[in-house]
């Protein structure tokens, strides 16, 4: 029940500040975020939620560097999001495992370490413990297309996680996966997070995956691209799929959905 | 009656219809003369009785595939078609252009029986690896001996002149009477133009792609004109390379190079291209600079297309230092071998020639697919 001791007393790690994004498109500008605001504490576990255009790949692209914001501030431990990419302060998860088909497993968790130049009892000491994290000890020498989907996206979180990050970004990177294997990784996610205490942002479109997973939720609103509604879960930290069943869980998820539903209406209108 | 055996096989893939093809081929050999002389009488003797005797042997092997079948049988219907195939060739070796309907009518059954034995062989039911691997090299390498019969026969049997089409058994010998010849067009043509015009325009086409992949105003003023460039004829270069570099084989090189360079250029670039955004964004967020993108990410990425070109290249690197041997060389060298046997109306020089680029260009071929399976064996067009 860490969040109980108060998250306020936690390091600030994500702060947004009136940020907004407009892309220049041949149709005329577009919207993708408009005036955010969000603080993100470290080892939070922070889910974005909303429909397709809301801006939520958006805006964990901008925390990543991957996209630069047109207004606003943002900062990251502290520094710009290009000074924290360039320290390689946070791990990524695509939606895709995006491995490298002509790697081995290890040699693909390698990858980042052989660009930050670590050595190479250092390479094989992170793509062994990282490796038994996601539980994925003995397919070291596989390909990725000897292996399942599922097992392809831990893959790719063990490659994430070697950089040793605080913060770990996913988006959506169970989307294209089963039920029950997404089921499966939730739990999994959960474990190492309370193992690794780490801060994770996590972009999802799954009502039960953001509330059975965050501390914190955040509802957002497309066109444009806005915050509607943070919702601090009161779950306890260490969960079982089981806790889908409460009627707190219900609750928040209710809240979601409420949410998700103006959002949709505001499409549909 | 050969026509009509012709036609019942065509349309007879069926096996009871092939064995009513051969009852009526080996009708058409009683029936029929195998051959006659310019005054009139037929010629018959001891091969055409060997002939007989061997194909009613396949006959009595056709009847068994009917009651059961079995590797043996297959293998004792290639023997017979074998020894056919050798009969035909001694007659026809023996009565050049004078061979009557009889004989045609074995070629037809001659060719019925192996096409019924590639059949059987390609249903054979093996697991081994090895083996598996070896009927699938048996069947090409029977498909290429009996196109040479064929040939052979055809062409002894109608009496082509040597000059239009001479016999593959022409040919053989005077590629193997003319070996020293051969070895010395060779070594010119093919191990000097061909290999360092090979080396060089790949090489300068994989530097030139990443030049233009990094600077954007080489993208848009040289590829255009690389386009124009691959676009010259080689018959109008290759004398103004030979001009520039003289007549022994750097002239040739040069037209290699010009040609082997752009395609090598656009696979290279297109494949440099070929990452998508995630890949490219993954190397971002590990804060990678060029060069580790480039050779971490991207140059693998690329690898099939750099294969495509290398591929494309052997073949034309070997036409190209041909023909430009057409336009000035020393006395030596493939292209300048073929241009002056045919003005001698030495044919069969010209087809030893031909099959020595034959060779050596499936060999280059074929080693470099070789390689881009070693090195590409995790795309999935390779790992299958």
């Amino acid at each position: 029940m860490l969040n109980e001791q108060g998250p306020q007393k936690a390091r600030s790690v994500i702060d947004i500040r009136g940020l907004s994004l407009t892309f220049e498109t041949n149709d005329g500008p577009v919207h993708a975020l408009s005036n955010v605001d969000l603080d993100i504490r470290e080892g939070e576990f922070v889910s974005f939620i909303g429909p397709s255009g809301c801006g939520k790949t958006t805006l964990l692209r901008v925390i990543a560097d991957l996209e630069k914001p047109t207004g606003g501030e943002i900062t990251v431990n502290g520094v710009t999001p290009e000074e924290a990419r360039l320290a390689r302060a946070y791990g990524y998860v695509f939606q895709s495992s995006a491995l490298y088909p002509w790697r081995t497993i290890a040699d693909n968790v390698a990858l980042p370490l052989e660009i930050m130049g670590l050595s190479a009892s250092e390479r094989k000491e992170r793509i062994a413990r990282n490796l038994d994290l996601v539980n994925l000890g003995g397919f070291e020498r596989k390909y990725p297309w000897q292996l399942s989907g599922g097992m392809q996206q831990r893959a790719s979180i063990a490659r994430a996680l070697a950089v040793e990050p605080h913060l770990l970004l996913m988006d959506e990177p169970f989307g294209a996966l089963d039920e029950i294997v997404r089921d499966h990784l939730n739990e999994q996610l959960l474990k190492l997070w309370a193992k690794t205490d780490k801060t994770v942002v996590f972009v999802t479109h799954s009502i039960p995956e953001a509330v059975f997973l965050s501390t914190k939720i955040v509802v957002l609103f497309p066109r444009p691209g806005r915050i509607y509604d943070v919702i601090e879960s009161d779950l306890p930290r260490d969960r079982t799929l089981d806790i889908r069943e409460t009627p707190e869980f219900l609750k928040i998820a209710h809240r979601v959905r409420e949410g998700l539903r103006a959002g949709h209406s505001y499409e549909d209108s | 009656m050969t026509s009509a055996s012709l036609t019942l096989s065509a349309r007879g893939v069926a096996g009871t219809q092939r064995f009513l093809a051969y009852a009526i081929t080996i009708a058409a050999l009683f029936a029929l003369p195998l051959a006659s002389h310019a005054d009139g009488p037929v010629v018959a003797g001891m091969s055409q009785l060997l002939l007989g005797a061997a194909l009613l042997a396949g006959i009595g092997l056709l009847i068994g595939f009917g009651v059961q079948g079995g590797r043996l049988l297959d293998l004792m219907l290639l023997a017979v078609s074998g020894v056919t195939a050798i009969l035909l060739l001694r007659f026809v070796a023996a009565y050049p252009g004078t061979v009557k309907g009889g004989f045609w009518a074995l070629v037809v059954a001659l060719w019925l029986s192996s096409w019924l034995f590639v059949e059987r062989l390609s249903a054979w039911d093996v697991t081994d690896r090895a083996a598996k691997r070896a009927i699938g090299l048996a069947i090409p390498l029977l498909f290429g001996v009996w196109v040479l019969v064929l040939w052979e026969l055809l062409v002894t049997g109608f009496g082509v002149p040597k000059i239009l089409l001479p016999a593959p058994s022409d040919i053989g010998l005077r590629f193997a009477s003319s070996i020293p010849t051969l070895w010395a067009d060779f070594r010119q043509t093919f191990l000097k133009a061909v290999l360092i015009g090979y080396a060089i325009g790949c090489g300068a086409g994989f530097v030139t792609a990443i030049l233009v992949d990094k600077v954007d105003f080489l993208r848009r003023g040289l590829l255009p004109i690389g386009n124009l460039v691959s676009a010259l004829p080689i018959i109008g270069i290759a004398p103004i390379m030979v001009m520039w570099f003289g007549f022994d084989w750097p002239s040739k090189a040069a037209v290699v190079i010009i040609m082997t360079f752009f395609p090598m250029l656009v696979n290279t670039v297109t494949g440099l291209a070929s990452a998508d955004r995630i890949q490219h964004d993954l190397m971002r967020t590990y804060a990678a600079n060029y060069w580790q993108t480039l050779v971490k990410m991207r140059l693998p990425m690329a690898l099939p297309f750099i294969f495509n070109a290398l591929k494309i290249n052997s073949t034309l690197a070997l036409i190209g230092a041909i023909v430009a041997e057409f336009f000035g060389t020393p006395i030596v060298g493939m292209g300048f071998r073929i241009s002056t046997e045919v003005g001698r109306l030495n044919v069969d020089m010209v087809w030893a020639e031909i099959a020595v680029a034959a060779l050596a260009g499936s060999a280059f071929y074929g080693l470099v697919t070789l390689l881009e399976r070693v090195f590409t064996f995790w795309h999935p067009s390779v790992r299958g």
